[in-house]
């Protein structure tokens, strides 16, 4: 299977144009039989994956705009192949989530979902800046329509507001790409937009200050970072329930995915310098977000704005420049995508039998439901960042690799934590504990089948990794560590040098 | 006595003339037709005006560049060439939308056609010489042609559209007349390639500099006026609301890029002698056209109207590849529209599908947004093929403007102009706008009660379904031909030296 990223990225799109054909009533079972070959390809690809190597793996290389050096050229490494099978696995159970009878015009959904797909593992894969580009470009459209169609009362109103910031957002970085590969071709007269050739590139630090910039400017819009996430909670909150899932878990791991993969082996001595800029608005978005979380009233908002602050800590983690804040940051994108996704199925399960979202009209839901109570307690739990939970992983390996940046602004990000623990656990109080509170509460049904097999296997792996993070804490380190040496070798700057703690220089000191 | 003066035939290089003879006697023969046997029917004529297209296609592809004629009045270099290759094809492609099945009134007289092909051998004189006086002739035969085109749709803003159009062109032309003549008087010669050699030497007296900036000025102006670049645009909206809307989505491409590639022999002509107010100049315009067309476009409550805002926008757009003036950035000016035309002409046929006779919607407008609402209820197909050309006109990649879009704004990084390019790209982002206003129109919105199958493919034959295939088709599959395009374009700016 040499070419399984190809088939990884085409097949969801090929199964979609011909999903049109398929009956409007096995729409449901091709899009679930659909997501779940692609899951197993991409469960395939882990275990053909070599894991002692930490460089790009199952490239494939074939030009396309030769003259101006565009090409098709994917590969995976520790990196991206975990957040691919965790794109691959929310989608499958997204779409096992979908209740037939609630959604009409189903057949739409599971096409527009099978090319969202696409476009997520291609972003993903993609080795190519332009390439990264048009799928980065392209996944705005599938979710145009999935918020637009099936969302809430304003729901076109969120759909162009999301769709609005992040093109704007991305033309900007498109000017910055399209500038890196005229350096390149200024050094060695050749065009390319082929990333690993990019990596060679010495730029000046006053350029890479730049373009850092004008690259940052794509990335912090789909993060989204602090002042630029205002279109989220808006989005989150008109989208149907899917919408909410996928843009959460994986949507908006493209914009940190993209630091990791073009900012910081791009530009080493910038995101040194750039460290503290971004330190001040992820502590921002951290604090501030998870405040507004606790005043909200509807559950789905302070699942969305404690989302925005985890993506605060992944962002924090990412500018670490050491080994554990980065393998940290990258575990959390996948703890933080399984834990969300299964927040905001839980909402839309509520969602879907009561018809609301408002705290105040729930309350014992525990005695009524206790399933769905266990369940949502455990992802609480997660969220929240509790030992043996996925969500602890992540967030201790990144405050500790930021530790070494800066005692004091770890200790700021880590009350987050505490914040956290407040809001989370007042919703559950709130919502699950006490007398039940509307009469008309007492005959809601617990979970049926089709809601816990979406739910089971995000259970058993937030369990799974929590405890024993290994097999995916190892590639990830691995090809983090790579990326660190490289960037510590390019880094111009002796601060640049300083800061960037590869292994290598760990050893020197002993 | 005068000496007889003799000429060998050979000399004049009649062959040069062949693209252009080839329409002209194309447009006699139908003329001749209809003399000899009255009420033939319009398939015929559509028929013959496509073989005569591509009989005139294969004679323009045969130059390999740079031939000169008629004591190098005519010139047949590398742009000449693509330029009459791309209009070519766009007429191809708007010929056959005369096959509707409802039936209109320019389409049933021949002249129609005989007046089409005039039109396009003006512009192929236009484009195909170095000379003022010959590029004028083109440029008033096609221009008046092309207001007689606009008039036989025969609707009241028809000919108001003809008339604002006829009367903005006339004072184009006096512009165009006033400049030539000044650079006349500089130089004492209307070839291009002269004006550059005098120009040359007498730049450095200071009184010649202000009188050449005020030719290339006229100039300029009435280019402007051709290209609807801000101020001279207020014409543009009105008349492609008024005419046809096979005949708007044609005019927003063929006179426009002929006239690109003329302003790419005299503009680029002062750029390299280092006039850099005319470079300001051509920037300055075109950064405000495109973003004011732009916001023009926003509140725009007619699909038409807002494409032809969008195309003023994309004209500005182009424009700024003048001011850049290296080769990438001229190739990108023939990519850019090589790909554009298939978007937006797919557009303008959606539009002329959907056509009816009176309005039916709207008592002001033949396409309102409302027109189009819940299309993906009804006609899920043609919502979707619209939807492509909305994202490709934004530019979401990979869809075929995206190409012509990045190859310009490379262009403009490539010279040092980082802010030209992140104006571009702040000017795509506001444009998306209005594109998917109209996507939200056809997906997002429940239909309304006076729109079904009928009303929305009013005027659908099969004829107009092709062109549609062939344009969906261009527009999707842009990125595996963009290579081989880019390739000849490129060959062929640099073999005219530009």
């Amino acid at each position: 299977m040499e070419h399984i990223l190809t088939i990884l990225i085409f097949f969801p799109l090929l199964a979609g144009i011909l999903g049109f054909i398929v009956d409007r009533d096995s729409a449901k079972a091709y899009g679930i039989s659909v997501a779940g070959i692609e899951f197993l390809l991409s469960l395939w690809l882990w275990f053909s994956f070599d894991m002692d190597n930490a460089d790009m793996q199952f490239t494939e290389f074939l030009p396309i705009i030769k003259e101006f050096g565009i090409s098709y050229n994917v590969g995976v490494d520790g990196i991206s192949l975990f957040i691919v099978i965790m794109s691959a696995m929310i989608t499958l159970i997204g779409i096992i989530s979908l209740n037939e009878e609630k959604i009409d015009n189903i057949k739409n959904m599971i096409v527009s979902l099978l090319f969202l797909e696409m476009t997520m593992i291609g972003v993903f894969v993609a080795l190519d800046a332009i390439m990264f580009y048009i799928f980065w470009e392209l996944s705005l459209v599938p979710m145009l329509y999935i918020i637009g169609a099936w969302g809430g009362p304003t729901r076109v109103y969120a759909a162009i507001k999301f769709f609005l910031y992040t093109f704007a957002g991305s033309l900007i970085m498109l000017v910055g790409l399209l500038s890196i590969a005229y350096l390149y071709h200024l050094e060695t007269s050749v065009w390319t937009f082929n990333l690993l050739d990019w990596y060679q590139l010495d730029l000046s630090v006053n350029l890479q200050y730049w373009l850092f910039l004008a690259l940052f400017i794509g990335f912090a819009f789909k993060v989204p970072m602090f002042p630029f996430h205002t279109w989220l909670p808006h989005a989150h909150g008109q989208a149907p329930t899917i919408g909410s899932v996928i843009l959460a878990a994986v949507l908006l791991k493209m914009g940190t995915y993209g630091f990791v993969r073009f900012s910081l082996p791009l530009f080493p001595d910038a995101s040194v310098q750039m460290i503290p800029m971004i330190v001040v608005l992820s502590i921002i978005m951290i604090i501030y977000t998870a405040m507004v979380a606790f005043a909200q009233k509807d559950m789905k908002q302070i699942i969305a704005y404690s989302s925005i602050s985890h993506m605060g800590i992944i962002m924090i983690g990412i500018f670490a420049m050491n080994s554990e804040g980065l393998s940290g940051a990258i575990f959390q994108m996948i703890s933080h995508g399984m834990v969300s996704g299964a927040l905001f199925l839980l909402v839309g399960i509520i969602y879907e039998r009561t018809g609301t979202k408002l705290m105040s009209k729930f309350g014992g839901l525990a005695s009524i439901m206790p399933v769905y109570a266990t369940i949502f307690g455990v992802m609480l739990m997660a969220s929240v960042g509790l030992p043996l939970t996925i969500g602890f992983v992540g967030e201790f390996l990144v405050l500790l690799g930021f530790y070494k940046i800066s005692p004091m602004a770890t200790v700021i990000a880590g009350t987050s934590i505490i914040i956290g623990a407040i809001y989370m656990l007042s919703l559950f109080k709130k919502s699950f504990f006490g007398e039940v509170t509307n009469e008309s509460n007492r005959g809601l049904k617990d979970l049926n089948a089709r809601e816990i097999t979406a739910l089971l296997p995000l259970v058993a792996i937030v369990v799974w990794l929590g405890i024993y993070p290994k097999p995916v804490l190892k590639p990830i380190d691995n090809s983090v560590q790579k990326l660190l040496i490289d960037m510590k070798y390019k880094a111009r700057t002796p601060e640049a040098k300083k800061s960037i703690i590869s292994i290598q220089r760990a050893k020197e000191e002993k | 006595m005068l000496e007889p003066v003799k000429v060998s035939l050979e000399a004049l290089n009649l062959a040069t003339l062949m693209p252009m003879l080839v329409a002209i006697a194309g447009g006699l023969i139908i003329l001749i037709v209809d003399l000899l046997k009255e009420d033939l029917h319009k398939s015929l004529y559509v028929m013959l005006t496509i073989l005569i297209l591509i009989i005139d296609l294969g004679a323009t592809i045969g130059f390999s560049g740079n031939e000169k004629g008629f004591f190098d009045l005519m010139l047949i270099d590398g742009i000449a060439v693509v330029t009459q290759v791309i209009i070519l094809i766009a007429s191809i492609l708007f010929i056959p939308l005369a096959l509707t099945s409802k039936r209109f009134h320019e389409y049933s007289y021949p002249e129609f056609f005989a007046l089409f092909l005039f039109m396009l051998a003006g512009l192929q004189f236009m484009v195909s010489s170095n000379n003022l006086i010959l590029i004028f002739i083109g440029l008033e035969t096609s221009s008046l042609s092309l207001y007689t085109l606009i008039a036989l749709h025969n609707r009241a803003n028809s000919f108001e559209a003809s008339v604002k159009y006829f009367t903005m062109g006339a004072l184009a032309a006096g512009f165009f007349a006033m400049g030539s003549a000044i650079l006349y008087g500089l130089t004492g010669t209307l070839e291009l390639n002269q004006i550059a050699d005098v120009l040359q030497l007498r730049l450095g007296d200071r009184a010649v500099l202000p009188i050449s900036i005020a030719g290339a000025g006229f100039l300029l102006t009435a280019f402007a006026f051709k290209l609807s670049l801000f101020p001279f645009h207020t014409w543009a909206p009105d008349v492609y609301e008024g005419a046809s809307a096979p005949l708007a989505g044609f005019m927003s491409v063929a006179p426009k890029l002929v006239a690109f590639a003329v302003a790419i022999r005299i503009f680029e002509m002062f750029i390299k002698l280092n006039v850099e107010w005319i470079q300001i100049a051509i920037l300055t315009l075109s950064v405000i056209t495109m973003t004011l067309a732009n916001i023009m476009a926003l509140v725009q409550k007619d699909v038409k109207r807002m494409l032809g805002y969008s195309s003023i926008s994309h004209a500005g757009f182009v424009m700024s590849a003048i001011a850049i003036a290296t080769t990438k950035a001229n190739s990108a000016i023939f990519l850019y529209y090589g790909l554009f035309l298939f978007t937006n002409f797919g557009a303008f046929t959606m539009l002329w599908v959907s056509r009816h006779k009176h309005k039916v919607h709207h008592e002001r407008y033949d396409h309102p947004y409302e027109k189009f609402s819940g299309m993906i209820h009804i006609l899920p197909a043609g919502a979707v093929v619209m939807a492509l050309f909305m994202f490709s006109l934004a530019g979401v990649p990979p869809f075929s403007v995206f190409w012509g879009k990045i190859y310009i704004m490379s262009s403009a990084v490539d010279v040092g102009m980082v802010w030209l390019a992140i104006i571009m790209g702040l000017n795509s982002a506001i444009s998306a706008y209005y594109y998917l206003k109209l996507v939200v129109y056809m997906f997002l919105k429940e239909p309304t009660s006076t729109i079904s199958r009928e009303t929305v493919y009013f005027n659908v034959s099969k004829p107009l379904m092709t062109i549609l295939g062939i344009a969906v088709f261009a527009t999707v599959s842009s990125m595996f031909f963009v290579q081989p395009l880019l390739d000849y374009i490129t060959h062929m700016v640099q073999i005219s030296g530009f």
